[in-house]
C-alpha cells in the first residue's frame, strides 16, 4: 500500500513577494489568509471543507489558533515535519497525501510563511548568541562557521576536489536560473546575468559567490491537497501526487552542521536515499522526469541533487550543467523554470512545488512542452529533507 | 586578541564536556565506542555502528589533514566584520577514522589551504576557560 496517485494538489496560492522584513509587522496569520484566499479561488474548494493542517520548519502557527482565525470549523488532522529551513516542504505535502489516503482528513492545507524579524536573519541563524549558542553549535560556532552558505561551501569544495567541478559550473546554474526568472514577471531578479557577471561577483564563502546564494524574502503560500476523486470535480486539472519521500539516511543525520557524513556521501546533497524511495514508490526513473524543481538555496546544491536523483553519474553534475544544460528549451533537463530561490523568490521551497503544478497544468512562463512528470525537492540540509514526484 | 574572540564561548552539556574538558588540558580526545571501537563526532549518546552506549574518549595525535575548507569573505554577523577573510577547515585524523572536527588554520593565506594539507594542532587559549583546538600548517 502506498499513497501513489491517491491524492492531488488541487489548488495553490502564494502571497505577494516581499523583501526580508517587509511583512514582519503584518504577521504570519494575515499572510497565510492571503495565500489561502488565492488557493481557494484557484481550486474552487470552500474553506469549510478544509480539515487538515500540515506545515514544517518549526512553524509557530498551530491549527488550534489558525483554524478559527481562517474560518475553518474542523481540525481532523495536523502535523509538522521536524527540522528547520526548507527541508520539510515536500514532506508536509506527503503528510497531507498520507493523511487523506488513510482517511484521516478530506482536504488538507499545507502552509508556510516567512515574516522575518530584523534580529533573526536565516543567513546568520547559526551565529547569534541569543539563538544559537548551545552544546551542538559549540563544535562550529567558535570557529566562525555560522551561516548556511559557509557549511554548504565546504561540501561543494570537496566535490570540486574529487571531480574537478568548477566555479564556472556554479555560474551555469545561476545564469540558467536567471534566464528563467527573466521570463517570469513575478520573479524579483530581472537584471540580465552572464557567466562573466557571476565570475566577477564577490566571494561570500569560497567557492560560493554572491550569485550562488539565494535571496531572503518574506511571503508564503498554501497548497491544497485532496483525494484524486474529489480533485477531478474541481476548477483545475488535477496534479497527482505520485510519490513522496521524507527523511534521509541516518549517517547523513546532521551532516550539514557536523560535517561528519561518511566519505561516500559527504560531497552530495544527501538526497540519494530519498531518490531511491521516491522512484520506487512512483514506479518511474529519472529518465521519465520532464522538469525538475530543485531547491536552490545555493547553486552548487543543484549540481549535487542532479547526481543524487540520477540525472547523471556521481561527479558528472558539472558537465551536465555546461552549455545551458538546465535551460527550459534546449537543455539536458529543464530545471527551476520559475527562477528558483536564486532569482524568483525564496519562500522555503513552496515555490518549487507551485512551479511543478504550473508545469503540469501547462501554465508556466517557461513551459516545458508536454510536461507529464515533475520532480520537486526540498532543501538539502540536516535531516529531515524531502521530495515529491508529481504528474498530470 | 585571538581569532574570532567574539564567538569564543562554550556551552557544554554531559555529552560534550569530555571533549572540552580535555581541551583545557591541551588534549584532543574524540569519542569512540568502547565495544566496536568506531569513532564518532560530534558526541552522540549511542554508537551509530553497533548501538552500544558504552564509550571512551581516545587521545588523538596532533597531526591532521584538511578534508575540506572554505574562506569566508562576507561576515555573517557584525561581530566578525573585522575578521574576514578567515578560513574554516574540516580536519580528519589518521588515528581517528570516521571523525572530523571543524577548526581554523592560523597564520595561513587563503591560497595556501587545500584538501590534503597536513596540519599540526595548536592550542588556542581564548580566556575564561575556553581552549580551542586550532591548527597551523605542518612543518615538514
Amino acid at each position: 500500500m502506498s499513497l501513489k496517485d491517491q491524492t492531488c494538489i488541487a489548488g495553490v496560492g502564494l502571497t505577494d513577494y516581499g523583501r526580508r522584513g517587509d511583512f514582519f509587522e503584518i504577521g504570519s496569520v494575515p499572510k497565510i489568509a492571503e495565500a489561502l484566499d488565492r488557493a481557494l479561488e484557484d481550486s474552487g474548494i470552500d474553506r469549510r471543507e478544509i480539515d487538515g493542517f500540515c506545515s514544517y520548519s518549526v512553524d509557530p502557527n498551530d491549527p488550534s489558533r489558525l483554524a478559527p482565525a481562517l474560518g475553518i470549523p474542523n481540525i481532523n488532522y495536523s502535523s509538522l515535519v521536524f527540522g528547520g529551513g526548507g527541508g520539510g516542504t515536500c514532506g508536509a505535502v506527503a503528510n497531507a497525501a498520507a493523511a487523506i489516503t488513510a482517511g484521516l482528513a478530506e482536504v488538507v492545507m499545507v502552509y508556510k510563511t516567512i515574516t522575518q524579524p530584523p534580529h533573526a536573519r536565516f543567513g546568520a541563524s547559526y551565529g547569534s548568541a541569543q539563538l544559537a549558542a548551545n552544546p551542538l553549535t559549540d563544535f562550529h560556532r567558535p570557529f566562525g562557521l555560522i551561516s548556511p552558505v559557509q557549511f554548504f561551501s565546504m561540501i561543494f569544495r570537496r566535490h570540486m576536489h574529487l571531480y574537478g567541478t568548477t566555479s564556472r559550473h556554479l555560474a551555469e546554474v545561476a545564469v540558467a536560473t536567471r534566464t528563467h526568472a527573466r521570463r517570469n514577471p513575478k520573479a524579483l531578479m530581472q537584471a540580465p546575468l552572464t557567466l562573466e557577471d557571476h565570475q566577477e561577483s564577490r566571494l561570500i564563502a569560497d567557492p560560493f559567490r554572491l550569485f550562488d546564494c539565494c535571496q531572503e524574502n518574506d511571503g508564503g503560500g498554501v497548497i491544497l491537497v485532496t483525494s484524486a476523486e474529489r480533485a477531478r470535480d474541481l476548477a483545475q486539472p488535477p496534479v497527482y501526487i505520485m510519490a513522496g519521500a521524507q527523511g534521509g539516511s541516518a549517517e547523513w543525520g546532521q551532516a550539514l552542521t557536523s560535517q561528519n557524513a561518511s566519505d561516500e556521501i559527504y560531497a552530495t546533497a544527501g538526497h540519494a536515499h530519498l531518490a531511491k524511495r521516491l522512484y520506487a514508490m512512483a514506479g518511474v526513473g529519472p529518465e521519465d522526469v520532464d522538469v525538475a524543481l530543485l531547491y536552490d538555496h545555493f547553486s552548487g546544491l543543484v549540481i549535487l541533487q542532479l547526481e543524487d536523483y540520477g540525472f547523471c553519474e556521481r561527479g558528472e553534475g558539472g558537465a551536465f550543467v555546461e552549455d545551458g544544460g538546465l535551460l527550459w528549451e534546449g537543455g539536458r533537463l529543464p530545471v527551476n523554470t520559475h527562477g528558483g530561490n536564486l532569482s524568483e523568490v525564496y519562500l522555503l521551497g513552496l515555490t518549487h512545488i507551485v512551479e511543478a503544478v504550473r508545469q503540469l497544468r501547462g501554465t508556466s512562463t517557461s513551459q516545458v512542452e508536454g510536461a507529464e512528470i515533475a520532480l520537486a525537492t526540498a532543501g538539502p540540509a540536516n535531516l529531515p529533507t524531502s521530495s515529491l514526484l508529481l504528474r498530470r | 586578541m585571538s581569532l574570532l574572540s567574539e564567538l569564543a564561548s562554550l556551552h557544554p552539556d554531559s555529552l560534550s564536556s569530555p571533549f572540552w574538558d580535555a581541551c583545557k588540558k591541551r588534549e584532543l580526545r574524540l569519542q569512540r565506542c568502547a565495544d566496536c571501537g568506531a569513532f564518532r563526532h560530534p558526541p552522540l549518546a549511542g554508537c551509530p555502528s553497533c548501538a552500544s552506549t558504552r564509550d571512551e574518549w581516545a587521545l588523538v595525535g596532533g597531526r591532521g589533514r584538511v578534508y575540506s575548507h572554505t574562506t569566508i569573505y562576507h561576515p555573517a554577523l557584525p561581530t566578525v566584520a573585522d575578521e574576514v577573510p578567515y578560513n574554516v577547515v574540516v580536519v580528519e585524523f589518521d588515528d581517528a577514522p570516521g571523525a572530523r572536527i571543524i577548526s581554523n588554520v592560523l597564520d595561513a593565506e587563503p591560497e595556501e589551504i587545500h584538501v590534503g594539507l597536513e596540519l599540526e594542532l595548536h592550542w588556542d587559549d581564548c580566556g575564561d576557560g575556553v581552549v580551542l583546538p586550532r591548527f597551523k600548517i605542518a612543518q615538514k
